[in-house]
């Protein structure tokens, strides 16, 4: 996989307590980035090129400033939604989308739908579409870092519904008790697929939680990222300096469907969208940005522009290359394939080559 | 050679493990300063320190989730649940997860967790101590499932299993934990994971079993064999990848059939072994294949010995299938 070129400048091993304006422009950068990728995502589907997608609008500020905020030797473990954060960590945009066509070049093999994507070399974790599972999961690789005495924090991405799941209440009971240095970072989007966020519990803040486990517990405007780049950087710190692992409730709003499977209208109101929309965080950085005369016009137009071309660029190699060959069915699931999978995949080869079924 | 019952040579394959390789770590309820409650750890914590014998909140989900993302880590997890019947709270992390990371990730994220639980019945347990699931995992692609019947094979099966590199369920079988006790190598000696063992020689019928099942089979081959009837007992120790060729081989030999688990019948690994045989071994066989397994009602309690398959069971459906055709 060829090296990205939006990987955040080597930093120093904690990183710098505020963003320079310098990164605060290319943290932007990205955030138009990703907010570009879910437009032109949406339309594939409509069009029928891609099978799915399930957008990140209104979350790009809380992805991006949390993803800054991390080392890369730090491990991710995503749900469905973290493209900015992928983005961030310097995953090109070719393999995510080609993740998301799941042809030959896919790094998983055309086997999940789009969104959930993994790659190792980025220490991000493959998604899956349970939610939850991450949070205990990357709670362990916390316990066996702190065991390898390896001074790197875990952090796991997650919504306002999954904190009614069992995995939530495993992950941060166990990371509690066994001091791990774990970040769970809760996107609450205000809505699981058709259910508003009261709906999924009767806390008054979903951060406050963390008291009943025994750890720390914030909330942060999750369409501010500088301000959720320092919560993060701040649990980083406490995680590895031995003050335990931090839930993080980054306050955000889902300005898109749930999925491309889903219409929201039947749900929520109109009034409630546009005033969301009031506070979307890319035109709240953009005049963030543009009042401190650290961006111009020029440049934000440049950056939509460049967004614009690298994904028709990257759309367009994705569709040219072939699909996963048959043959893949079979691999991966153990080291060494078994003699009934073996004998399965010469069965399929059968009815290819005899036309029963088409490739 | 030490002579060994079944739950100190897993206490012994653990040890080795161990010795050999800081990389492993237990994890599990009450496994640490309590030893577990069968003992199965008894002094590793104590040998290998509170950070490699892990005792854990009370979550199937949290040992099996941890396990996994130490596993993802590089170390070599080796949870246990207390019983299997409370293997469910951590289906999820064992289906969902487990057995699919590297899979769905394209080969990226191999995921080595050898999985323990003691399984089965007749302890007096009841409804949740005395469960037979393995037919849930072994339904299941991406998980290997073991279940050795004797100490050797224990330990043997054990080593093997944590120098695997896929996801691995080793199901033990708690009736006879401490029921008898045999020979067990000393040192690193493996067993492999995926061969069936002949425990008895016959020509006229195959009784295919594992786990707690071989003791009443091997009764009842004995049985057999005082009314004429030549008995072959196959110990499956593998059920996935099972070692279909040791299977075929007996039948083909044999002609008959008889399938012997404690789990009830209805979709029971016997449903599976009788399908295949069905599809691959018709013309060898001489007569309509027989499960002798627990009956399609939950484990009970008062009745448990008429739930569980026994000598007189097994004998009495191999006479038929030997009268038959």
């Amino acid at each position: 996989m060829a090296e990205a070129s939006t990987t955040p400048e080597a930093s120093p091993r904690t990183p710098a307590e505020d963003l320079s304006p310098d990164q605060l422009r290319a943290a932007y950068r990205l955030m138009v980035l990703a907010r570009s990728v879910d437009e032109r995502c949406l339309a594939l589907q409509r069009q029928g090129r891609i099978g799915f997608y399930a957008p990140l609008q209104g979350q790009e500020a809380a992805q991006v400033g949390c993803a800054w905020a991390l080392r890369p030797e730090d491990w991710i473990f995503p749900a469905y939604r973290e493209i900015a954060v992928a983005l961030v960590r310097g995953v090109p945009l070719q393999a995510i989308i080609d993740q998301f066509y799941g042809n030959a070049e896919d790094e998983v093999k055309g086997r999940q739908m789009p969104n959930h994507f993994g790659y190792r070399q980025f220490r991000f974790v493959t998604a899956s579409s349970p939610v939850g599972t991450q949070i205990t999961q990357a709670v362990g690789t916390a316990m066996a870092a702190k065991m390898r005495k390896e001074p790197i924090v875990t952090i796991s991405f997650f919504g306002d519904g999954t904190t009614s799941s069992n995995d939530f209440h495993a992950g941060l009971n166990f990371a509690g008790v066994f001091q791990a240095p774990s970040i769970f970072f809760i996107q609450n989007n205000q809505w699981a697929i058709s259910l508003p966020r009261e709906r999924q519990t009767r806390s008054a803040t979903l951060a406050e939680k963390a008291q009943a486990y025994g750890i720390a517990g914030v909330v942060v405007d999750g369409m501010d990222l500088s301000a959720v780049y320092r919560v993060v950087r701040e649990a980083r710190e406490r995680a590895l300096s031995g003050g335990g692992p931090t839930l993080i409730e980054a306050q955000v709003y889902r300005l898109g469907p749930h999925s491309t499977s889903d219409d929201p209208k039947r749900y929520r109101t109109e009034a409630e969208l546009a005033e969301w929309k009031g506070r979307d965080p890319i035109a709240r950085m953009k005049q963030q940005l543009l009042s401190s005369g650290d961006l111009t016009e020029a440049q934000d137009q440049e950056y939509w522009g460049e967004a614009r071309e690298q994904l028709a660029s990257v759309i367009k190699h994705a569709e040219s290359v072939p699909p996963v060959a048959p043959s893949t069915l079979f691999e991966d699931l153990f080291a060494r394939p078994t003699p009934a999978l073996e004998e399965q995949r010469a069965e399929l080869e059968r009815l290819l080559s005899e036309g029963v079924v088409k490739p | 050679m030490s002579e060994l019952t079944l739950v100190q040579a897993v206490n012994r394959g653990l040890q080795q493990a161990m010795r050999a390789d800081p990389d492993v770590v237990l994890l599990g309820e009450d496994i640490g300063v309590n030893g577990g409650v069968f003992r199965a750890t008894e002094g590793l914590q104590k040998e290998f320190g509170a950070d490699r014998v892990i005792d854990t909140p009370l979550s199937e989900t949290g040992i099996v989730g941890t396990a996994i993302g130490m596993a993802l880590y590089g170390l070599k997890p080796v949870p246990e649940i207390q019983f299997q019947d409370f293997i469910y709270p951590a289906f999820d992390q064992i289906v969902s997860e487990l057995a699919k990371f590297r899979y769905r990730s394209g080969g990226q994220y191999p995921c080595h967790v050898v999985l323990r639980a003691p399984y089965g019945g007749g302890i007096k347990g009841g409804l949740y101590h005395s469960q037979s699931a393995e037919a849930y995992f072994a339904h299941t692609s991406g998980l290997k499932v073991v279940i050795p019947s004797t100490p050797a094979d224990a330990k043997g099966l054990l080593l093997s299993a944590i120098h695997d590199e896929d996801p691995v369920l080793f199901f033990e079988p708690k009736r006879i934990y401490r029921a008898v006790t045999g020979e067990v190598p000393d040192g690193d000696v493996r067993v492999p994971i995926g061969t069936a063992s002949i425990v008895r020689d016959g020509t006229d019928v195959s009784l295919f079993a594992y786990g707690a099942m071989i003791p009443p089979t091997l009764k009842a081959a004995e049985s057999l064999e005082s009314e004429g009837i030549s008995a072959e007992v196959i110990d499956l120790r593998t059920l996935s990848p099972l070692d279909e060729k040791a299977v075929l081989t007996s039948v083909e030999k044999t002609g008959r059939a008889v399938i012997v688990h404690e789990a009830p019948r209805f979709c029971g690994y016997g449903a599976e072994l009788a399908a295949i045989l069905a599809e691959k071994a018709f013309f060898s066989l001489k007569a309509p294949i027989q499960r002798v397994t627990g009956w399609d009602t939950p484990f009970p309690y008062a009745l448990e010995h008429l739930y569980l398959p026994n000598a007189e069971r097994i004998v009495h459906a191999a006479r038929s299938t030997a009268r038959a055709g």
